[in-house]
């Protein structure tokens, strides 16, 4: 019994070690003063200054945000009112859009991103951040679909109609009743799009104009000729921001997780 | 409220973002730069250097897929009996999936490069240089890094609704630890091995960054021709035509997802 | 009494901080069916996953057939479970599914599907050997869940709540079935539920268990007509549970007024809890009985009327087959040897206990 606990932990950090060392390595090369990664020079935070200093590090930043936002946002509201309406579907038809939305999940990325530059191209519509965030929509619908759905499922009519036969208006039962049971759904449905955008290369790569770039063509673009200390720095920061966000959203989503359980142990 | 209406953006979007898209593609594999049908950017594919380029597609994401399998299910095993605080060992577990993952590949290229930190460290401590980057090994490895997660997830969503009664009448039916794993446990995590399987092979077939980060540009797999062909050679007729037969592959593995997981257990 | 089975000694379990099993010790003899009666937590399915292997107590021994089984994983006991919620292996058949145990110690295939065929016999489900299990019934899923267990030929068989999830109908039909089972098979059941009824139907031996504790145990009958305390009278069926004192032997104070009882041993003027049955409050004409009251609630439950008679500032609760419409005065009489004298709980625990109710 013992020496098995003792040899699942050590299978367990052998893998967490496996997971991070790389993410740690590039956060302690960014404080490195030299620019050579096999060898240690001296702490200096000069890469940091380096990095804010940079535009074209400071662009990528932006596009990727102002990218990443638009798509998730439109996206989300897309995919919820799609599942809003998919109860009233017949079951044929429902089938064959929910199997239309696995397309995108399943396909290859370099698939996606081809063919949507092939149609851009063919109809004319040139490549620039538009087409970017165009692209980036489509393959984020699926995932607010994902997410949104079952909660809609669970919700079914009954809170909706209850909400009418008490005196509500449509809108009023929408907003007032189907929306806040929907809202955990319709969150997380909006944080794996913003995800998505935000760690996709490959669509970017084909969609984007040229001169355009996100944080993850640039990277890409440096793999060639060198990366510079700067993006260590600069993933150090996107992964302690991420890693603060998560905890967040988390300890948040616990709280009201929570606060649910309680409620139902109380009713 | 739920008018049908509301179904008309999402189908806009099916069909401008997805389906036409697919028929573009279809449209430029199945002609030539003239506008004449043709098959010989399927064809294409039996040429030696893309057919080579085929093989060790198959062969590298084969080799991950069976790595992240591997790796991933005794981890799944490990967190089904994890009582306190299961959600923060999954989350250590996810986590790096939420760095950029050119960051994470690129930190490996980090770590292994000739004059990277584990050549550092190796040469610090007295041992020789050894080469790491640009070989299949360095290649798959980044592969099974970057989809690592991909494999643990759904087998771990899978596993962890099994109820523990189930594992208990098992062994009160006298079955011992190994029994319970591959008698009860195994069967029922199908669907989810399956989605996993399915979502490390797609990607780890189809990549052109990891090949090129870790193999320098020196080892080809599909997705690198497929690239130079929309990018450096200029000739998308092939790269579509290749794409088709890349996309072959999609559908079968697509097609034993749905043989397999036919409740979608695995992918929520 | 025929020979011991299993003896849980000083069993004692906690989860973190919260004491689910205190120093309890049972003895279950052979071919005994033996009910773990209580409110949920009290700790009687605890008490039977420890019996089954599947939790090991904080201190105490567990014995089967003498033999200390304690630290045995479950594969390696003689014993078979039904689990609360049937447990079936959805990824086999009716058939496979009671065949796994038989092809885990590797019995031939003939025994095997003899043994198959014999089991489903049993549960009445000759039919359904190929049928996969999301296709048949809670009730039926039951039956497969006890051929499952039983084809091994344990010597002890653990039921969890076995009819836990079925409807009353088919729990009374399942009810009888298990008892002719248990009398075909001739093996010992202990049986976990919080249904007292199923308690008394099914049981050689009932132990009713609260907080951890054995709080009395004995045939059905002993345990209703004679519950050793407060909880147990409450917990099995409906009773007055009414605070007095003993004057002396044989005659006990409750609420002002004098009855003759049947127990003694109380000492004089000990504080005591008397508990009568609702069934066994005669009601008469006023000045008849030994104290009047007035009838404030009546309804009518098909065999019996049961009524609330406020009679010396307690309301008691009283089954009749004579219904009394409210407001008519009545008087109160009970038999002698209707009268239950209890000793006031002693401890604070004990008390909880109540307030727990």
């Amino acid at each position: 019994m013992k020496k098995h606990s003792v040899l699942k932990k050590v299978y367990m950090a052998v893998i967490i070690l496996f997971l991070y060392a790389p993410i740690l390595t590039l956060m302690v090369l960014s404080f490195n003063e030299g620019r050579t990664m096999g060898k240690w020079t001296g702490f200096s935070l000069h890469w940091y200054e380096d990095m804010f200093a940079d535009e074209d590090i400071m662009d990528a930043l932006k596009n990727t945000v102002i990218i990443a936002l638009v798509s998730a946002v439109v996206s989300t509201v897309i995919g919820t009112l799609f599942c809003l309406a998919l109860p009233r579907l017949n079951s044929k038809m429902r089938s064959v859009f929910l199997a239309l939305n696995n397309i995108p999940l399943l396909n290859a990325d370099i698939v996606t991103g081809l063919s949507l530059m092939l149609m851009f191209v063919a109809f004319g519509i040139t490549l620039s951040m538009g087409t970017v965030i165009l692209a980036h929509i489509t393959f984020c619908i699926p995932y607010v679909v994902l997410s949104v759905r079952p909660k809609v499922r669970q919700l079914g009519m009954t809170h909706y109609e209850a909400a009418l036969d008490l005196g509500a208006t449509p809108w009023v039962a929408f907003f007032k009743v189907v929306l806040p049971e929907l809202r955990s759904g319709i969150f997380s449905g909006f944080l794996m799009a913003f995800t998505m955008s935000v760690d996709d290369f490959i669509v970017t790569h084909f969609t984007r104009g040229a001169g355009i770039n996100t944080l993850s063509t640039m990277i890409y673009g440096q793999v060639r000729i060198g990366i510079r200390p700067t993006v260590y720095a600069l993933s150090t920061i996107v992964f302690v921001v991420v890693f603060i966000l998560l905890i967040a959203s988390n300890v948040i989503s616990g709280k009201s997780a929570t606060v649910k359980a309680r409620r139902k142990a109380e009713s | 409220m739920n008018k049908r209406s509301f179904t008309a953006p999402y189908i806009i979007w099916i069909i401008g973002g997805t389906l036409i898209p697919l028929a573009m593609m279809f449209y430029y594999g199945l002609t030539d730069e003239s506008g004449t049908w043709t098959l010989q950017n399927i064809l294409a594919i039996f040429e030696p250097g893309n057919l080579r380029a085929l093989w060790k597609s198959l062969l590298y994401s084969a080799a991950c897929t069976v790595v992240c399998l591997l790796l991933s299910y005794p981890i799944a095993l490990i967190l089904r009996n994890v009582k306190r605080a299961k959600g923060v060992i999954v989350f250590i577990f996810l986590l790096p999936m939420w760095v950029n993952f050119l960051l994470r590949t690129m930190a490996w290229q980090v770590l292994l490069e000739k004059g990277g930190v584990i050549n550092g460290i190796l040469s610090w401590i007295g041992l020789p240089k050894a080469r790491l980057i640009n070989t299949p090994g360095a290649i798959i490895m980044g592969m099974v890094y970057d989809f690592l997660p991909f494999m643990l997830l759904p087998i771990n969503n899978v596993l962890s609704k099994v109820p523990n009664s189930l594992t208990e009448a098992a062994y009160d039916l006298g079955a011992s630890k190994a029994q319970v794993i591959t008698k009860v446990l195994l069967p029922l995590s199908v669907p989810g091995i399956v989605s996993g399987i399915t979502m490390v092979f797609v990607p780890a077939l189809t990549t052109f960054v990891i090949s090129n980060m870790l193999g320098g540009g020196k080892i080809l797999l599909i997705g690198n021709i497929i690239e130079q062909e929309f990018t450096v050679g200029d000739n998308w007729n092939l790269g579509a035509g290749l794409s088709i037969v890349m996309m072959i592959f999609i559908l079968v593995s697509m097609a034993f997802i749905a043989k397999f997981d036919k409740k979608g257990e695995g992918l929520a | 009494m025929s020979s011991t089975l299993v003896e849980l000694e000083h069993i004692s379990k906690s989860y973190g901080s919260k004491l689910i099993i205190d120093d309890l010790s049972l003895t279950i003899h052979e071919n005994e069916f033996v009910t773990l009666l209580g409110p949920s937590g009290c700790g009687k399915t605890t008490t039977l996953r420890i019996i089954g292997g599947f939790e090991m107590p904080d201190s105490g021994r567990v014995l089967f057939e003498g033999r200390d089984i304690t630290n045995t994983p479950p594969n390696h006991r003689n014993l078979n479970t039904v689990f609360q919620k049937y447990a079936l292996f959805p990824n086999m058949t009716i058939a496979e599914n009671i065949a796994f145990g038989l092809r885990i110690s590797k019995k031939s295939k003939q025994y095997i599907d003899d043994k198959i065929k014999y089991a489903l016999k049993l549960v009445n489900m000759e039919d359904f050997a190929d049928r996969s299990v999301d296709s048949i019934s809670g009730g039926q899923q039951q039956r497969v869940a006890i051929a499952r267990a039983i084809v091994n030929e344990p010597k002890l068989l653990l039921l969890d709540e076995p009819l836990g999830a079925l409807d009353l109908k088919l729990r009374q039909e399942m009810q009888y079935e298990l008892i002719r089972l248990k009398n075909e098979l001739g093996i010992t059941f202990i049986y976990v539920t919080h249904d007292q009824e199923e308690a008394l139907t099914m049981s050689d031996t009932v132990v009713v268990m609260n907080q951890g504790y054995i709080q009395q145990m004995g045939t059905p009958e002993s345990i209703y007509n004679e519950p050793e305390n407060a909880f147990v009278a409450a917990f099995i069926g409906d009773s007055n549970i009414i605070p007095g004192f003993m004057v002396q032997d044989k005659l006990v104070d409750i609420l002002g007024v004098r009855f003759d009882c049947v127990d003694s041993g109380f000492g004089t003027n000990t504080p005591v809890d008397v508990v009568i049955r609702p069934e066994d409050v005669i009601l008469g004409k006023p000045g008849e009985g030994r104290m009047d009251g007035r009838v404030t609630h009546i309804i009518f439950k098909g065999v019996h009327y049961e009524m609330e008679v406020m009679a010396g500032g307690f309301e008691w609760l009283v089954q009749s087959t004579v219904g009394h419409p409210v407001g008519e005065e009545v008087s109160i009489s009970v038999d002698p040897f209707n009268i239950q004298i209890m000793n006031k709980p002693a401890s604070e625990d004990e008390e909880a206990i109540k307030l727990d109710e």
